[in-house]
Parts: structure tokens; sequence; C-alpha cells
């Protein structure tokens, strides 16, 4: 069956709309994905009938809350084939997955020992390590890339090594686009028995990650990226691992027993739940799921490489025209600079002609430094974009290349 | 010499020739195109205006009375925005200009236009010239 892409927009109110006067075109997708009726609906659904609190009331409307949303926990499991759903944990987000790892890990790590990141990570997943190694006075260090914004495995070995505590990076950059080589970073994490953790933001709506086939310690997931609600992330734990991380927040549902004296903590995954969790998040985001899967992760990823390929020749005919992250492998993400033109300008000139892109360091700081340059502009795609719109995309770009020069 | 009120009402007029967005903004990129660029030596930190989304480099000169004002931009379009601003308030009186009140932003409709992003930012250079303009005007 081909791929129906006017039919999947159809599931799209938002993109049905004008902005300043011209058709949305919306190629943000790195930074939040839009949601689908079927979405809408779900949360429209628990508010209209189910809502109230979960885990704690014995009456019916708390009953089919705690089963909707135990039922998403069972679903995120099946998706990335964890082996059991008390490896599944509901966070705020991936920024919050990624701190309670480090955050636990304060407990656990040796002052000579290091944590190895990359140079293509967002601060999500560096300045929580910071913390870490500042806090126990361990080393950080980075695996570094080159100019194409690929990863430089040759100092993979040297790196990480037997004092090696957690090695951490992400699968796709969000600011490059570049997929990294997970098993080959994970193969050299095992043989030095370090930790590991694969910072999934940019690949959850793209790519179906099996993490017992990756044999990776953590994996983090962000709802609002995969079509689903804002507020909601998932971490993904290896039980052994978990078992031993002390929790980062304390409070309500996180607990077996309390008294004034101390506490005794609930078993995983309610460990690392304190507190109300995001109920209506959590069922949207099964209903994102189930929505994703039902078009199909490779369909999906089929479609996004066609548009990436496609925006990527045809831009490539404008004038000064310079894509930042050129990695063999690559995502949805066009990061790109016009010789002559400050990408804030781009930005703005765009959005007057209706197509939203994303413009600045992209939470990545670091990556821009190396490149020497203050910012990009970035168009990302996902499974409602057109090749009609790269055209008008691209026709906006034009014009506004004209306009800054 | 134009007052400031002159030359709001000026900038004001220029503006209504046009209906779109993007005309407007093609004015506002040709005003910042219009301002001479700083040598590269000026383009320092302490001149830099806080808050802007872009960098924004603003000098200020006192003479006699008056203040004379210079900027420099990295993006086209804050460029333009500052040189709006230079038009209105280079080289009049630093007490009026910090009396002054801007009412061609919301004339032309920049005000509302604008991201509360750049509008903190143009927030920002209005106040770092009233705030050299306030500086002058108690040294006199």
């Amino acid at each position: 069956m081909s791929y129906n892409v006017q039919a999947i927009r159809e599931q799209f109110p938002i993109l049905h709309q004008q902005v300043h006067g011209r058709p949305l075109v919306y190629l943000d997708n790195a930074a939040t994905a839009q949601k689908p009726l079927a979405v809408i609906e779900a949360i429209t659904h628990y508010y209209t009938k189910d809502n109230a609190n979960v885990h704690r009331g014995v009456h019916t409307l708390s009953q089919r809350s705690t089963d909707a949303m135990e039922a998403v926990r069972a679903d995120v499991c099946a998706h990335i084939n964890a082996r059991e759903v008390a490896e599944i944990i509901f966070t705020r987000g991936i920024t919050d997955s990624i701190n309670t790892v480090a955050f636990g890990m304060g407990a656990i790590i040796q002052p000579h020992q290091n944590v190895v990141i990359t140079a293509l990570e967002h601060h999500s997943n560096i300045v929580p390590w910071q913390m870490l190694c500042q806090r126990t006075g361990a080393t950080l260090r980075y695996i570094p890339m080159n100019d194409k914004g690929e990863l430089d495995l040759s100092t993979l070995d040297a790196l990480v090594d037997e004092n090696t505590a957690i090695v951490a990076f992400n699968h796709i950059s969000n600011a490059l686009g570049t997929i990294n080589p997970v098993k080959t970073i994970l193969s050299r994490a095992k043989a030095v028995d370090a930790w590991t953790l694969v910072d999934g933001a940019q690949s959850g709506p793209h790519a179906k990650v099996d993490v017992q086939d990756w044999d990776v310690d953590f994996f983090t997931l962000s709802s609002h990226k995969m079509y689903g609600p804002t507020g909601l992330g998932v971490l993904y734990g290896k039980r052994e691992r978990l078992e031993v991380l002390p929790p980062y927040q304390g409070g309500g549902e996180m607990i077996a027993t309390v008294t004034m004296e101390e506490s005794t903590y609930a078993a995983i995954p309610h460990k690392f739940e304190a507190g109300t969790p995001h109920i209506e998040g959590i069922i949207g985001f099964g209903a994102a799921l189930n929505f994703m899967n039902s078009v199909g992760i490779d369909a999906i990823a089929a479609h996004e490489t066609a548009l990436l390929d496609y925006a990527t020749k045809t831009l490539s005919s404008i004038d000064g025209f310079r894509i930042i992250g050129t990695a063999a492998n690559k995502a949805s993400v066009l990061s790109f600079l016009v010789e002559g033109t400050h990408p804030y300008d781009l930005g703005v000139l765009l959005d007057q002609q209706g197509i939203a892109v994303r413009t600045g360091q992209h939470c990545t700081q670091p990556i821009m430094d190396q490149f020497c340059i203050a910012g990009t502009a970035r168009a990302s795609f996902a499974m409602y974009n057109t090749f009609e719109e790269i055209d008008l995309f691209k026709a906006a770009l034009e014009r506004a290349v004209t306009m800054l020069r | 010499m134009s007052t400031i009120a002159e030359k709001q009402a000026l900038l004001v007029e220029e503006f209504e020739f046009f209906d779109e967005w993007m005309d407007k903004y093609n004015h506002i990129i040709e005003m910042g195109k219009a301002l001479p660029a700083f040598e590269a030596g000026d383009k320092n930190e302490d001149l830099l205006v806080q808050g802007c989304q872009s960098k924004v480099w603003l000098k200020a000169e006192q003479q006699g009375t008056h203040v004379r004002f210079f900027a420099d931009a990295d993006a086209i379009i804050a460029k333009g925005i500052v040189a709006m601003l230079i038009d209105v308030f280079d080289n009049q009186p630093a007490v009026e200009i910090a009396a002054a009140d801007l009412v061609f932003l919301e004339k032309i409709g920049l005000k509302d236009h604008l991201s509360p992003t750049r509008a903190n930012g143009l927030m920002s250079m209005i106040k770092q010239m009233k705030f050299y303009a306030l500086a002058y005007s108690s040294a006199n």
C-alpha cells in the first residue's frame, strides 16, 4: 500500500489553517510534533468519562483511570520490547528521565570514575552529567565529532575505559540529524562494564527501538515529539539497574511505608513516580503510540527520508545554501545557513510566509561553537509533511534571501 | 531639525505605504542596510544590548545637550529596528529622549506584531537609549 499523506493530514486538525494569510507549513517537528485527532479525542474522553486519581481509590472511575494508564505502560513496554512493565517509568520528559539517572548515580559513582557523553548532545544530556560530576568529583569526557557532524570513534576505546561509570548519548542528534552508531558505542561500554543510556528524543518518532536487542541499561522517549501530549517522558531501565538506583524525588505513590522517622520505597516502577502522574498525558501518549504504529514507523521513516533527500537536493540549488551536519547517516533534520543572511532573519521572513522553522542554537551550544556559528535555521519533517510543502518552503526561502541580501 | 514627534510622524507616514508585513519588513531591512556598520573592534561585549535574541551593539555620545547614537547588529531585521529608533532619537536633546513616548511603534503595528521575545528585545533597545539620555541629561 502506498503512503497516503493526505489521509494522514486529515487526522491533524491544526495543519488546516492559515498563518499570516498563507497555508501553514509546519517544519518544526524536531521541537514538537502536532497531535492527531486520536490523541485529542483520548484526552477528551478521559476528562469526559474517566477522570480520577490512579492507584488510590476503589471506586469505578479510579479503577478505569488506573487501568487506562497501566495499559499504556504495557503498550510502551511492547513498543520498545522491554522485558517487563516494571521497567517502564513515566517522567516529566526526557530532561527529567536523564536527571533521574544522573541524580541516582550520585550515590553509586566514585570520584576516580568518569562519565562519557558526546560532542553531539542536547543540553539535557550534558548539564545533568556536569552536575553529577561537580557533586561527586567524577570526570566528564566527550566523544568528539568531525566537521560533518559524525562522531569520531577513533577515540572511543581511549575515552571509555575501566573507570567509566556510564556512557550517555543520543540516538539521533536534534541539531544536525546525525544517526549515531549506537551498537558500536554500546558494545565498547559493555566491554568495560560501564552503564549505558541512550537518549531517544529524536529517534522515538522515526525509528523502532528494541532495548533488548541493544542491551542498553537506560533509554528515554519524549511523548510530545511522538505526536503525544507535552509534559510526559519515558525512562526505560533494566530492572537490576533501577533496583539499585536511589529515587530522586520523594512523595506519594513512591513509598511502601512511611513513619515520622523513615520511609521504605515502593517497588519499581513506582519508586521513581512520586506524586500524581500525568494521567491525561499518559493516556494521550498511548493513543499517539497506537496512531504511529497504525501508520507504521518504517513507512513513516521512509517517507521522512524521502522528504529529507528531496529538500536537501532542491534547496542546495539556492545560492550560498549551506547544510550544517552532513553525516552519511541522517534522520529528517535539515539544519542550514544561507550565506549573507542571519538565521533569525530567515526565521522571521519564513514565518511571514506561513513556514514554521526553528532558529537558534537548538539547545546545543557546544555543537554551534564547534562549527563557529551563532546558530542555524532548522527544518525538520514529520509523517504529515509533503513534497509540495518543501516546494513552498523553497520559494519562501528564496524570497527571504533576496530581501536580506 | 525635526523634533522627536515629527520624526515619528514621518516614519508612520512611510509605513502607511505598505499593507503587507512582508513589505514592511522589506522597508525595515532597507533601513538596517543603510545604517553604517561598526568597525570589528567596536563590536565589544560592553556595547551589547542585553535581552536581544540577536546581537545588537549600541553606542551613545553626548554632544552638548544632545545625544548621538550609533548601532549595529548581526541580524538585519534587528538592525533595521534599531535604525528606526536611531532615526527618531539621534541628535535630539537628552531630556526629550528620556521623556519621549514612542507612539510610532504602536501606529505602525510593530509592537503587536513582534513575538514576545523580540518585543522584549525592542524594549531593551529603547531602555538602553533612554538610559544613556537620562544619564547625560542629569549630567548637564
